[in-house]
């Protein structure tokens, strides 16, 4: 037999299966769309891989340029995806998330907390000590409706349940939150230098505001309106700054095979974290709009607020909130 | 101006590898295009009835004072719709969404396999720097200039965007296995296409076409027998096909 009459006949063998190819994918098309839940469809489906590979392998070499080969590398590649992808159990993968992967994240990136704490807090001190020694650089970082309501000894805070309603002014503040706390992990792309600035830029804002407001005597007032949400919403703009820094840091400093496989370890890594700051930020936007402007409510209670939302947070990120126990030494 | 289409290999355990044909930034953006007018229609639809349901008449105007049944149910879902649609929807059809199934691309991880949840809220987490300084700059710029045309977001998460080939379709291939006794393997399957396309065509393209087959594959004209011409070239090729 010449080559070309061999070449014929195993074409015209192969291209004999082509039932064959039709059953697997549409098996494997059921399978995948979740219409069906046979246990005879999911236990033909290795077989069906296989089967589609050997042939796929086959077509590639016979049939290089042909609908034939383009209708395998489909069905083999959908097989494929079908095969190797894991159960999809929402509920359970939440739980895992928030019991074991973010409390790993969390002691994973405790330098870069610390770090980022510590400029948060060296960038407050800095813009109080600047607004207090020169006051009038405080319109560098607040604006004039602030500086005027302040000067006329009032809070901005003051009367704001009249203006805007409680739920409209929530969610406000946590879309407001929200998108700084994002910002500040996605400017950590910029090789850590966005996530710096955004931390010492609200750092300065909070300490000049405080100090400007501490001349006009309403250091206190003010403390009362920020103690129930203020302690986990900085808390978590740190957190947010630590998760940006540790990006920053695999593009400067790449651990792995490349800069961009750093940088996506580090992303995915330090972004589950994100999912944490978010949850914890609708609540701070829930007692921003209900508690905090709220004059009704007496100091000690806005402090048992903000302790004990403190407190959850802890609890939250350590994964005891979960059911998570504390490794003990053996 | 785009190069040939650059495949996403991946192993298997069978040892033949897995092919996915990574998808460029033109159909990146129409998946795109389809979906942000998805969106935005959904979103409007819902502010337009929120707000005729509530005013209880034909106007779109919001209330005068701040309210927050206004901003509860006619402002804040519309809002929702509009910035959460990818995050929950690729979450939801796991890598996919309307706008991209239409334009037959989909999400998948470096392996292959689905991205997870982790990966896919990561990505959508950095459209804010790939949305940057304004539409999608940022993430265009980074989809031309890296080979896998990835964007930021897709380099954090470790996903690439690869067309789904949903729509590829065996040939005739009953009829060309059959036809191997004349035709080899890529005739039958020319064959057995022009055949499926002979209705979209033009009678005087699928005559041509016609002739050009049967002259290549030897089969002969159609007998002028005064009949239907069309009817008679469709005959001479099913002939060829199904000939032994």
């Amino acid at each position: 037999m010449d080559g070309a009459a061999r070449q014929r006949a195993l074409s015209a063998s192969l291209l004999q299966r082509a039932g064959l190819w039709r059953e697997a994918d549409a098996r494997t098309r059921r399978l995948s769309s979740g219409r069906s839940d046979d246990a005879a469809d999911a236990t033909h489906l290795a077989d069906d891989y296989r089967l589609l590979a050997h042939d796929l392998a086959r077509a590639r070499t016979l049939l290089p340029d042909s609908r034939t080969r383009e209708y395998l590398e489909a069905a083999y590649a959908r097989a494929h995806a079908t095969l190797h992808r894991g159960a999809w159990h929402i509920g359970s993968e939440l739980l895992t998330l928030f019991r074991d992967e973010i409390p790993a994240v969390v002691r994973a990136l405790r330098p870069y907390i610390i770090w980022s704490t510590t400029i948060f807090a060296l960038a407050a001190l800095a813009g109080y000590a600047l607004v207090h020694r020169y006051p009038e650089l405080i319109a560098l970082f607040a604006s004039p409706d602030l500086i005027a309501t302040v000067e006329r000894g009032k809070l901005w805070t003051e009367g704001l349940l009249n203006i805007v309603p409680s739920s409209v002014l929530s969610v406000q503040i946590l879309s407001r939150n929200i998108s700084v706390s994002l910002f500040a992990y996605c400017a950590g792309f910029l090789f850590g230098l966005g996530t710096l600035y955004i931390l010492g830029l609200n750092g300065l804002m909070l300490g000049a505001v405080f100090a400007f407001v501490s001349r006009h005597g309403l250091g206190g007032p003010l403390a009362s309106f920020i103690v129930a949400h203020g302690c986990v919403e900085l808390s978590v703009l740190c957190l947010s700054g630590a998760a940006g820094a540790a990006v920053g840091e695999a593009l400067v400093r790449p651990t792995h095979a490349g800069r961009i496989e750093s940088f996506r370890i580090a992303a995915l890594r330090s972004g589950k974290l994100l999912i944490a700051c978010v949850a914890l930020l609708v609540g701070c936007g829930l007692i921003e709009g209900y508690v905090s402007p709220n004059p009704g409510v007496a100091l000690w209670a806005r402090l048992g607020v903000g302790v004990g939302y403190w407190l959850f947070m802890l609890a939250l990120l350590s994964g005891r909130l979960f059911g998570r126990r504390a490794a003990h030494p053996r | 101006m785009s190069g040939p289409v650059r495949d996403l290999t991946v192993d298997s355990v069978t040892g033949i590898d897995v092919s996915l044909p990574v998808a460029g930034p033109g159909a990146r953006a129409y998946a795109f295009l389809l979906d942000w007018h998805i969106r935005l229609i959904v979103a409007l639809a819902w502010f337009v009835v929120g707000a005729l349901l509530y005013n209880g008449r034909p106007s779109l105007a919001p209330p005068l004072s701040n309210d927050a049944r206004w901003f509860g149910t006619v402002v804040a879902p519309a809002l929702a719709i509009y910035f959460l649609y990818h995050c929950v929807l690729e979450l939801a059809m796991r890598g996919s969404t309307p706008g991209k199934r239409m334009a037959g691309v989909r999400l998948v991880a470096r392996d292959g396999g689905s991205p997870s949840a982790g990966a896919l809220l990561t990505r959508n987490v950095f459209r804010l720097v790939d949305s940057l300084p304004l539409c999608y700059g940022v993430g265009l710029i980074s989809v031309v200039l890296t080979r896998d045309h990835l964007r930021i977001g897709d380099m954090a998460a470790g996903t690439l965007l690869v067309f789904e080939r949903a729509e590829a379709r065996l040939p005739g291939s009953a009829a060309a296995a059959r036809g191997a006794g004349h035709l080899d393997a890529a005739g039958a399957e020319i064959v057995a296409e022009l055949l499926e396309r002979w209705s979209t065509l033009t009678p005087e393209a699928r005559q041509r076409l016609a002739r050009q087959v049967l002259d290549r594959y030897g089969g002969g004209e159609p007998a002028a027998s005064g009949g239907d011409p069309d009817a008679a070239w469709r005959a001479e090729l099913e002939r060829l096909a199904s000939s032994r």
